[in-house]
C-alpha cells in the first residue's frame, strides 16, 4: 500500500485561527471585566469596613426621621426609609405622569402650528421649538421655580383670577369640592362609564367591519362619559359644598395645593419636552407623501376625515418611537426635581444617603428604580406601536 | 365681432400679489388663520411693548444692587457688575486671563476645524498643542503659571472644559462600544448592550451621585480622584452609550456590500473597519451626533447638583448674595442666551453639513 503524501498544509498556529481567536477575546473580556469587578467590590467592601457602613438594605426599615414636603400617601418621620422611598416614587410618577400626557398634547400642538398655512403661526411654532431646545432644562427649571417667588405676591396678597383659585409664592390653591360619599360613587360611575364606552366602541367597529353600518361612537362615549356621573351625582344628593382655600395667618388652608416645586418641575420639563415633540411630529406629518392626501380626498373623504382616519394613523407610525424616547427622557429628567426641592425619588434617595452612608445601596435603588420606569414605558409604548403597526396582508 | 388681435394683459388682482398678496396668503387665508392672527397681534401688541419697556426703557445698567430695587424695570446690573464671577467663578482673580485665553483659543480652533474636508494630521497636531496650551494656562505651574488648582476652575470655562472633553473622549469610547454591540462575539456583544441599556435607561443625575458618593468608596485607600475628574468621567460614560446608539444606527445603514467587499479584498477586522466601514459610517451619522453633543454640552449644567461651580451655578451664587436677590430672571436671561448661541451655533453646524451630505448624495447620482 503506497502512502498518500499530500503536500502537508502549512501548519497554521491555534491563536491565527479566527475562531480560536474569537473564543481567547471573550475570555480575555470577560476576566478583565471580572478581575475589575472583583476590584471594585473588594474595595467598597474594605472602605465600608473601615468607615463602619453596614450593608445591605436593612436600612429600608429604620426610622427615615426626616420630613418630606409633599406625601401622597400618608408619611411622617417616624415612618420607615422604605415608606420615604416609596412617597419618593410615587411623586416621580406623579410629576412624570402628568407631565407625559401635556408634553404630547402641547408638543402634537406646536408641531401642527409649525406646519400651518398662517406664516404668523408656523413662525411662533418654529421659534419656540428653537428657543426651548437650545436651553438646559435646568436653567429652565430654575428660571420658572424663581419666577414663581419673585413674581407672585406672599400669600396675604394671593392673586385670585378667578374666585376659588389662589395664585401666590406658596403656590397654586384652588377649591375642590368638599368631601362627601356622593364623590365616590361619581367616580366609580365615571370608570364604569368609560368600560361601557370601550365595549360600545369595540361593538361598534365589529359591526361596520361586517355590515358597514356606522355608529356614532363619540356622541355616545361623551354622552355616557358625561351622562353617567352626573346621574350618579343626581342620585346621591347633589352635593355643592366646595371646599374653598381661604387665608389663615400667614398661610392659606383649605382646597387643594399645587406646590411651587411641583408647577415649576412641571412647567421646565413640559415645556422643555413639547419641543422635541414639536419636531418629532412636525417630522411625522411631514413624512407622509402628498399623494395620501389628494387620494384620501379624491374619494370624497372630508378634510377632518382626511386628516383622522388617513394621515394621522399613518404619521403615528414615524412618531411613536421617538416619542416614546422623548418621553422617557421626560421621565429621567424629572429627576432633576432635587435641584430645586421637589420631594422625588432622587431627593429622598439622596437624603437617605447622606444619612446612612450607603451611598452603594442607595445609587443602586436609583438604577433600579428608572430602568423599571424605563422599561414598562417602553413596554407599553412598543405595545402601542405593534398595534398601530401596519397590518401586513 | 372679434378682438383676438388685441390681446389685453390681464393683470392679477391686487390682493393677490405683493405685499399685499403675501399678507392675504400667508395671515388671512380663511377664517380660522384670519382669527389666530388677530389673535396673536392683539397678544403681541400686549407682550412685546411691556418686554421692551421693561428690558430696555426703564431698566438700569451699570448700578448696584440698591438702585437696582428700586427701578421699575430690568436690572441688568446684575449681569455686569458680578460678569467676572459669572463667567470665571472661584478663579484666581488676578488669574483670570488665563482661562479667558484659553478659551479664546478654544474657539480659535473650533471655528478653524469647522469644514470637515480639512481635518488632517497636521490639524490634529495643531488640536494637541492647543490643549497642550489650553491645560497649562488653566493648571499653571509651568513657565512661570501660578498653579491653580481645579477646585478653583469655576464658571464658563468648567462648562467648556466639562463638554469639551465630555465630547472629545465620548466619541472614541462610543464607537468602540457601538462595534462591540455589533459583534459576531457573543461575550462581547452581551457586555456592550448591557452597558448601553443600562447607561441609557438612567438619568445621569444617578451617574453623578455615582461619582461623588459611591465612586470614592470603590478607590483603595488614600487614593483619591480629583471631583472635576470624576463628573468628567461620569458624563463621558453617559454620553458614550447615547454616541454608541447613534454610530450603530450609521453601521447598519450602510450597505451589506461593503462589509463583503471588504473582507473578500482580504482585509482583517480593524483594517476593514478604519478603511471601509467607519469612515462611511461616521460620515453619516454627523447630524445625529451633533445633535447628541449638543445634549451633552446642555447636560453639564447637572454639575450644579454636585455642587461644581459651572456657568449656571455661579449665576446661583450670584444671586444667593442678599444684594442681588430677586433679579434672577435677568441673570438666568443671559445665561440662557450663552447656551442658546452655543447650542444653536451647534445645531446650525450639523444642519450645514446635513445639506452639504445630501447635496453630494444628490450630485453622485
Amino acid at each position: 500500500m503506497a502512502e498518500i503524501h499530500s503536500t502537508p498544509l502549512k501548519k497554521t498556529y491555534f491563536w491565527n485561527d479566527e475562531k480560536t481567536r474569537g473564543i481567547l477575546y471573550q475570555i480575555f473580556t470577560a476576566a478583565a471585566v471580572a478581575f475589575i469587578g472583583y476590584y471594585l467590590i473588594a474595595n467598597v467592601q474594605e472602605n465600608m469596613a473601615r468607615q463602619s457602613i453596614a450593608t445591605g438594605f436593612d436600612f429600608l426599615n429604620k426610622e427615615a426621621a426626616f420630613e418630606i414636603g409633599e406625601t401622597p400617601i400618608k408619611y411622617s418621620a417616624a415612618d420607615s426609609y422604605g415608606r420615604a422611598l416609596f412617597v419618593g416614587i410615587l411623586n416621580t410618577l406623579k410629576v412624570s405622569l402628568v407631565g407625559m400626557i401635556l408634553t404630547t398634547m402641547l408638543g402634537t400642538f406646536i408641531g401642527v402650528c409649525t406646519l400651518s398655512k398662517n406664516w404668523l403661526v408656523a413662525k411662533i411654532g418654529t421659534m419656540y421649538v428653537e428657543l426651548f431646545q437650545n436651553i438646559p432644562v435646568l436653567l429652565q427649571l430654575f428660571f420658572f421655580y424663581a419666577l414663581f417667588y419673585e413674581a407672585f405676591p406672599g400669600p396675604r396678597q394671593a392673586l385670585t383670577p378667578v374666585s376659588g383659585v389662589f395664585l401666590s409664592n406658596r403656590g397654586i390653591d384652588f377649591a375642590v369640592p368638599a368631601p362627601h360619599f356622593a364623590w365616590k360613587f361619581v367616580g366609580v360611575a365615571f370608570v364604569l362609564a368609560c368600560a361601557i364606552a370601550f365595549a360600545v366602541r369595540y361593538w361598534a367597529r365589529k359591526r361596520q367591519e361586517q355590515t358597514g353600518q356606522q355608529f356614532p361612537i363619540v356622541a355616545t362615549a361623551a354622552g355616557l362619559l358625561l351622562g353617567l356621573p352626573l346621574l350618579s351625582w343626581i342620585v346621591c344628593g347633589a352635593p355643592t359644598a366646595m371646599d374653598m382655600p381661604s387665608l389663615q395667618g400667614f398661610n392659606i388652608k383649605g382646597g387643594y395645593n399645587v406646590s411651587p416645586e411641583f408647577s415649576a418641575l412641571l412647567v421646565g420639563l413640559v415645556l422643555y419636552t413639547a419641543a422635541f415633540v414639536a419636531q418629532i411630529v412636525r417630522a411625522g406629518i411631514q413624512s407622509i407623501s402628498h399623494g395620501q392626501t389628494e387620494a384620501a380626498m379624491s374619494i370624497g373623504l372630508k378634510a377632518k376625515h382626511v386628516m383622522s382616519l388617513v394621515i394621522f394613523p399613518q404619521a403615528l407610525r414615524v412618531i411613536v418611537p421617538p416619542l416614546t424616547s422623548q418621553l422617557l427622557n421626560l421621565t429621567k429628567n424629572s429627576s432633576l426635581a432635587v435641584a430645586i426641592g421637589y420631594p422625588d425619588f432622587v431627593q429622598v434617595a439622596g437624603t437617605t444617603i447622606n444619612q446612612t452612608g450607603q451611598a452603594v445601596e442607595g445609587v443602586a435603588l436609583m438604577m433600579m428604580v428608572y430602568l423599571t420606569l424605563s422599561l414598562l414605558t417602553s413596554a407599553f409604548m412598543n405595545w402601542y406601536n405593534k398595534k398601530i403597526a401596519i397590518i401586513e396582508r | 365681432m372679434s378682438t383676438h388681435s388685441e390681446v389685453e394683459t390681464i393683470k392679477p388682482p391686487l390682493t393677490n400679489i405683493g405685499a399685499l398678496g403675501w399678507v392675504k396668503n400667508n395671515l388671512f387665508n380663511g377664517y380660522l388663520n384670519s382669527a389666530a392672527t388677530i389673535l396673536i397681534f392683539i397678544a403681541l401688541l400686549k407682550v412685546v411693548p411691556q418686554f421692551i419697556q421693561w428690558a430696555f426703557i426703564d431698566s438700569v445698567w451699570f448700578t448696584s444692587g440698591k438702585e437696582c430695587h428700586e427701578a421699575a424695570g430690568a436690572c441688568w446690573s446684575v449681569v455686569t457688575q458680578n460678569i467676572r464671577f459669572n463667567i470665571f467663578g472661584y478663579y484666581p482673580y488676578e488669574e483670570q486671563w488665563r482661562p479667558l485665553l484659553a478659551m479664546v483659543i478654544l474657539i480659535f480652533m473650533l471655528v478653524y476645524s469647522r469644514d470637515w474636508k480639512k481635518w488632517s494630521k497636521k490639524l490634529g497636531y495643531l488640536w494637541l498643542a492647543a490643549l497642550f496650551t489650553m491645560g497649562t494656562l488653566m493648571k499653571g505651574g509651568l513657565f512661570g503659571l501660578v498653579a491653580v488648582e481645579s477646585t478653583k476652575w469655576s464658571g464658563l470655562p468648567l462648562t467648556l472644559l466639562l463638554s469639551f472633553f465630555g465630547i472629545l473622549a465620548s466619541y472614541p469610547l462610543g464607537v468602540v462600544l457601538a462595534l462591540g454591540r455589533q459583534s459576531s462575539l457573543p461575550v462581547i456583544k452581551a457586555f456592550c448592550v448591557v452597558y448601553i441599556e443600562l447607561i441609557r435607561g438612567v438619568p445621569l443625575i444617578t451617574l453623578l451621585f455615582m461619582s461623588s458618593v459611591m465612586f470614592p468608596l470603590f478607590l483603595p485607600e488614600g487614593v483619591t480622584i480629583d471631583k472635576v475628574l470624576r463628573a468628567q468621567m461620569a458624563i463621558i460614560l453617559f454620553t458614550a452609550a447615547y454616541i454608541a446608539e447613534v454610530v450603530r444606527g450609521g453601521l447598519q445603514a450602510l450597505n451589506k456590500g461593503q462589509y463583503e467587499a471588504a473582507e473578500s479584498l482580504g482585509l482583517n477586522y480593524w483594517q476593514k473597519m478604519r478603511l471601509i466601514i467607519l469612515p462611511q459610517a461616521l460620515k453619516i451619522v454627523i447630524p445625529p451626533s451633533v445633535g447628541i453633543l449638543i445634549s451633552a454640552f446642555k447636560d453639564t449644567s447637572l454639575v450644579v447638583i454636585i455642587a461644581l461651580y459651572d456657568i449656571l451655578n455661579t449665576t446661583k451664587s450670584i444671586l444667593n448674595v442678599p444684594e442681588w436677590t430677586g433679579f434672577s430672571t435677568e441673570a438666568y436671561l443671559f445665561v440662557a442666551a450663552i447656551y442658546y448661541f452655543c447650542c444653536f451655533s451647534m445645531s446650525k453646524y450639523s444642519r450645514n453639513i446635513e445639506k452639504e451630505l445630501e447635496y453630494k448624495a444628490q450630485t453622485k447620482k
